[in-house]
């Protein structure tokens, strides 16, 4: 009996073209990749596929390592040059036909003999296939994860404003994972800089839900059990609607429409003031400021 | 036995809590401090937990309680120096401790305690604006 990696080997020339063939016929994508390269990376795996193939039939086994480490860099790169998981997969997959062939040819007079190496043969593939999506999806996973980690680092600065008054201004949706790193940072923050006023601003937060409203009023209460003041401020009209409609009690919350309010009360609470240096057109100074100079 | 010490200064009761607080602690502590607010007549109490880096429930209800009894016996309460991770705890834990002041540092507990004993101070409204 002849078994399919014998005659893939015997007829590596024929399937490879076949197979180059059958690429240029479906998945070809002559605008992300050379011809020159595509054959390259046929015949490699067409090469490592048959070599394993020899001495197991598991495409997890020991035997398939090198072909998966290669089918995984394939991915990578062809993510990189922009194909789809399912065209990395039918890259793969374009290969059963001229093996299929080539079988065929072989094993003419020995139908069940045919059916068993088809079988087996393209069972092998469809694993590598499938393991060429796993290995995108992990990609994507990680770029995902990658920005996610940026995006929570760029998302949550403390800005200091005056002597004993931080701001922080949130940007973006807000989640659980979120809120306690904002939490955290503000909570810090209040301790390092010796703050008694703390503004959460949430002019650039697109929507406030009741989640969102009950991690900011957390926040607020811790921020008062360590003995600073929050305001909150930057809720666009739109947002105050939400949080009437959705019923969520502000009440012990001291909120303001825009962040220069707050500042001001701020400043107001601390018993300093914004007053003009000059009468009119020379722009404000910050009077406790001016006195100092 | 182990004891929270009580220092009177003044008007005030000064406790600093330098321990790892538990339950039979915080009993002992809010006997002692009552006592304390009623033989001294204190005015005001200032707990100071920045050296309190564990706190659960009980301990939670414990300061609430203990700011709630200095109230009946007209004494306030400010509670100085908890740490970041102690009051996410607290909030947690569903405790806001609302009926109690807080302040960043002593000194600044005791500016309240002050303002609160001024003759002429007038208590705020809720959100504690002084316009």
């Amino acid at each position: 009996m002849i078994s399919f990696y014998e005659v893939v080997k015997k007829n590596e020339g024929a399937i490879l073209s076949g197979w180059i063939e059958e690429m240029v016929r479906g998945v070809r994508r002559a605008d992300l990749m050379t011809d020159t390269e595509l054959k390259q990376q046929a015949k490699e795996l067409l090469g490592l596929f048959a070599k394993a193939a020899e001495s197991s039939s598991d495409a997890e086994s020991e035997a398939f390592l090198q072909t998966r480490e290669f089918l995984r860099d394939i991915a990578k790169s062809r993510m990189d040059q922009g194909f789809t998981p399912s065209e990395t997969a039918l890259f793969v997959l374009s290969l059963k036909q001229p093996i299929f062939n080539a079988l065929r040819d072989a094993l003419k007079g020995n139908p069940s003999d045919l059916l068993n190496e088809v079988w087996a043969s393209g069972n092998l593939l469809d694993r590598l296939a499938l393991f060429t999506v796993d290995s995108a999806v992990e990609f994507r996973d990680q770029v995902i994860g990658r920005q996610q980690e940026e995006m929570l680092e760029l998302s949550t600065p403390v800005v200091k404003l005056w002597d004993g008054v931080l701001a922080l201004p949130l940007i973006g949706t807000l989640d659980s994972a979120r809120t306690q790193v904002v939490m955290e940072s503000l909570l810090s923050a209040i301790v390092e800089t010796n703050s008694q006023i703390a503004i959460i601003d949430i002019t650039g937060v697109p929507t406030v839900d009741t989640l969102v409203a009950q991690h900011l009023i957390k926040t607020i209460t811790a921020a008062r059990l360590m003995g600073a003041d929050c305001f909150l401020s930057g809720i666009r009209p739109a947002i105050a609607q939400t949080i009437v409609h959705l019923g969520i009690d502000l009440v012990d919350v001291q909120t303001k429409a825009k962040l220069s309010d707050a500042f001001a009360m701020a400043l107001n609470r601390m018993g300093k003031r914004v007053v003009a240096l000059k009468p009119a057109g020379a722009g404000m100074v910050l009077g406790s400021k001016a006195k100092d100079n | 036995m182990e004891r929270i010490p009580i220092l009177k200064l003044g008007d005030f009761l000064l406790v600093t809590i330098q321990v790892d607080m538990h339950d039979q602690l915080a009993i002992t502590l809010q006997d002692d401090l009552t006592t304390q607010i009623a033989k001294h007549a204190s005015r005001g109490v200032l707990i100071d937990i920045s050296s309190l880096e564990i706190v659960d429930s009980f301990i939670g209800r414990m300061l609430a309680n203990i700011a709630a009894m200095s109230k009946v016996l007209d004494a306030q309460t400010v509670l100085t120096g908890m740490q970041p991770a102690v009051a996410i705890t607290l909030v947690e834990l569903g405790m806001s401790l609302s009926g109690i002041k807080t302040a960043l540092n002593v000194e600044r507990g005791m500016e309240i305690l002050s303002q609160f004993t001024d003759p002429g101070y007038e208590p705020q409204d809720a959100d504690g604006s002084q316009e």
